[in-house]
């Protein structure tokens, strides 16, 4: 009963949403040129405080990137018509042609009030066109009216209060479009959505309390399957005591944070590490193994994970680092994540020696 | 049609303003000069161009501040020379190399990148890469502070590096790694911990290149638990690799540690290595020596010991007269005495061999016709084993004559790159 109030109310929205907003332009998206203003595409309605249009819908994952304490705003988009993608449980959802995966980066003024005054910094689309996925990022103005594409990057200082109250100011790179292939890659070596997984996407809905698959599914952007979400796999929220084990919070946070790369056919498999939530063989998720191209990376220690020695780890070491040629994760980070520390710390120290 | 017209006529265009403008560089489509706007003019370029098209870097210091990328097929990025056009890094905020290349068949040449980060030039998952007459270079001596690779082409196919040059790199100058189709020639390592590595790698031909001033000069390993291993096929010859006197200042964890201060080469793993017509010399450990992995390891895949390890025409002057203090150089003076022998052997073989069969006659070393200075001994067993478990019962074995036979000759390697032999692309 609660459910198809509820999924009465979804399609309301974004019925409504459909007839105060334009509709998004396909055809500009899927050209071969990327637009240079973001407000061209018309994703998001101007003069509605940036509402997202009809079908561009928001979504949240369970093991989020860690990115300089920024926020960040997911939306997925798909054009009227298009085939769900197949739910498969092992990679990134296969969208179809036409998708469009937005994330926007912002900063509230002071994380004391993390939802007061939101200042956003850049939105990144990943656009399914016919010839693959393509990636573009956009910087927004001083004025937060419009955001601009910029092929080769960007560094900003972003000025932050912290919830302590003590003022920093975060050397922020926007990734350039190469970069955005550094972790954006599959085993084919083309561009490629990360964060759309069964395994993330499995949680509430935060707009309708749904679960997300099952919303998804409602919305037709993804196929019905036999199983149900509760059958389906999932990974537990890493700073959600209650969501799994503290290993498996601790995998999760590496799943989340570094398989990206750190996965067989992936970027940093030259390493034989493989950080990814199923790898199950000890070594290559970084247990006594040592180093193979790490360089001073290693920080004078002589394994990945040192069981119950976190300060002898040096998976920990390039956490805790913001040296360019130390730190890991390589892109996306210029301050170190404290709260992803002390879970990687603690998950060590509790594995035996 | 209307497209490859457009872009000719712009072509034209922008040729003749070029020629105009009284500049010699009217074959490149792209020309980045340094200045405060270099880092996006470059990294724009890299991202822009087309396959096919030349980026060209003019006369100057390039001074950046983020590693550079890039994944267009079929480019050239060349300066006017190594020691004209260098792309600095010292001001470097982010990216963990200095140049990243993730496409094939790209060429780069003439130009230097010094100071990076962390590795100066990687190139990952590529088929056809050239790197000439490149330098790769921190130019603050040797500290482990330094990047871990100058040239750094890794899980490629077609990889050709050519009168290039590598100082300063806290791990390997040159380091081929995961990668077949190979070719080093001509090339130059100074103040590497190694100066030219080959790990983990089928089908390289290491020739004619120079390599003194390292912890030690040529290296070949394979290393276990990576996607690509067995490492084979790998020849190393008219090299020079001589007073190699740097200490290892290696980053701790690093494999690379283990290597002695003036060591020649060193085999460790590996199948058919042919080693010939090389001179090694004022090497302060030892010529070469041909080990097996050191380390525990967790991979049933894996083949810890060298084999078909082919050593002749060798020349090799007086070394191994003050192994290096550290724990590998002590165990080579404790078992094998100074001067050390020209060819050390660290003699183990998984352990039921070692106890009853012995090494298999068709994997057993083969050296032969190498030239020894008077009263170097040529060989030496150091008989590892026996040395761990049991000191007082050890003894080294210096009787050459098990391993007075020979291997075929490995086949010569063919690097093809763009549609012909890399060796064209040179000049």
């Amino acid at each position: 009963m609660i459910l198809r109030f509820l999924l009465a109310l979804i399609f309301l929205v974004c019925t409504l949403q459909m007839t105060i907003a334009l509709d998004v332009d396909d055809a500009l998206l899927m050209g071969s040129k990327p637009a240079k203003k973001l407000s061209d595409y018309r994703l998001f309605s101007p003069g509605l405080d940036g509402m997202p249009a009809g079908r561009v819908t928001p979504y949240t994952l369970n093991n989020p990137l860690f990115t300089d304490y920024a926020i960040k705003y997911r939306f997925l988009y798909l054009p009227e018509g298009a085939e769900p993608a197949p739910l498969e449980t092992a990679k990134p959802l296969s969208f179809p042609v036409g998708t469009v995966l937005i994330k926007s980066f912002a900063y509230p003024e002071s994380f004391r009030e993390p939802a007061k005054a939101i200042r956003f910094i850049e939105t990144r689309l990943l656009i399914h066109k016919k010839n693959g996925w393509k990636g573009y990022p956009y910087v927004w103005n001083e004025d937060q009216t419009e955001a601009y594409l910029k092929v080769a990057g960007k560094r900003l200082e972003i000025p932050v209060q912290w919830a302590n109250g003590e003022k920093a100011i975060i050397p922020y790179a926007v990734p350039n479009m190469n970069q955005c292939k550094g972790c954006h890659v599959s085993a084919e070596k083309k561009l490629a959505p990360i964060g759309p997984k069964i395994r993330n996407l499995n949680r509430s809905h935060e707009e309708t309390g749904l679960n997300q698959i099952t919303y998804l599914q409602e919305l037709g952007y993804l196929e019905r399957g036999e199983k149900k979400p509760a059958e389906l796999p999932k990974v537990p929220e890493p700073f959600l005591a209650t969501s799994g084990s503290l290993a498996e919070r601790a995998r999760s946070y590496l799943d989340g944070n570094c398989a990206h790369c750190h996965s067989p056919g992936l970027p940093a498999d030259t390493s034989g590490l493989y950080l990814d939530y199923t790898e199950t063989r000890p070594v290559h998720w970084g247990l006594n193994k040592p180093p193979v191209a790490a360089g001073r990376g290693s920080g004078g220690f002589s394994v990945d994970i040192a069981p119950g020695k976190p300060d002898r780890s040096i998976l920990l070491y390039r956490m805790k680092s913001t040296d360019p040629g130390v730190m890991m994760p390589e892109l996306g980070r210029a301050v170190v994540h404290k709260e992803g520390i002390s879970l990687i710390e603690d998950f060590i120290r509790s594995l035996e020696e | 049609m209307g497209m490859a017209l457009k872009s000719t006529l712009f072509r034209f265009i922008l040729a003749v303003f070029l020629v105009s403008a009284g500049s010699v560089h009217a074959a490149s489509d792209f020309l980045i000069q340094p200045g405060p706007d270099a880092q996006e003019k470059l990294q724009e370029a890299l991202i822009l161009a087309e396959p096919g098209q030349v980026i060209e870097l003019s006369e100057g210091v390039f001074k950046l501040t983020d590693g550079l990328s890039l994944d267009v097929e079929n480019v050239t990025l060349q300066g006017q020379g190594m020691d004209k056009s260098v792309l600095s890094f010292r001001q470097q905020k982010g990216g963990s190399e200095g140049l990243l290349v993730t496409s094939s068949q790209v060429v780069l040449k003439d130009f230097a990148v010094e100071d990076a980060k962390g590795d100066a030039i990687k190139v990952k998952g590529v088929d056809g890469i050239a790197m000439i007459r490149i330098r790769t270079e921190w130019t603050g001596g040797p500290k482990p502070t330094n990047g871990a690779y100058g040239l750094y082409p890794v899980q490629s196919k077609n990889v050709f590096i050519h009168g290039s040059v590598a100082i300063g790199a806290s791990d390997a100058g040159i380091y081929v790694g995961q990668s077949e189709n190979i070719i080093v020639r001509n090339s130059r390592g100074e103040f590497n911990v190694a100066g030219l590595e080959i790990e983990n790698s089928y089908n390289a031909d290491v020739y004619d290149n120079v390599m003194t001033r390292n912890t030690g000069g040529l290296l070949v390993f394979d290393l276990p638990n990576l996607p690509m291993q067995g490492g084979h096929n790998v020849r190393f010859f008219r090299n020079k690799s001589f007073r190699n006197d740097t200490d290892n200042f290696a980053p701790e964890g690093n494999i690379v540690g283990i290597v002695p201060r003036g060591t020649g080469m060193i085999v460790m793993a590996n199948e058919n290595v042919e080693i010939f017509e090389n001179e090694f010399y004022d090497n302060d450990t030892m010529n070469i020596a041909v080990a097996s992995y050191v380390d525990d390891f967790d991979d049933e895949n894996y083949q810890p010991t060298p084999k078909k390890i082919h050593i002749r025409n060798n020349v090799f002057g007086k070394s191994g007269t003050n192994p290096d203090p550290g724990e590998f150089g002590t165990i080579v003076r404790e078992t094998v005495g100074t001067p050390v022998p020209d060819i050390v052997w660290d003699g183990v073989l998984p352990l039921m061999d070692y106890l009853f069969f012995g090494q298999k006659e068709a994997e057993r070393l083969a050296i032969h016709d190498n030239k020894h200075a008077e009263g170097v001994r040529p060989f030496g067993n150091a008989n590892m084993i026996m040395h761990v478990i049991a000191p007082f019962l050890h003894k080294a074995d210096f009787d050459m004559a098990p391993y007075q036979k020979s291997y075929p000759s490995l086949p010569p390697v063919k690097v093809v790159i763009r549609g012909r032999p890399a060796e064209e692309l040179v000049n």
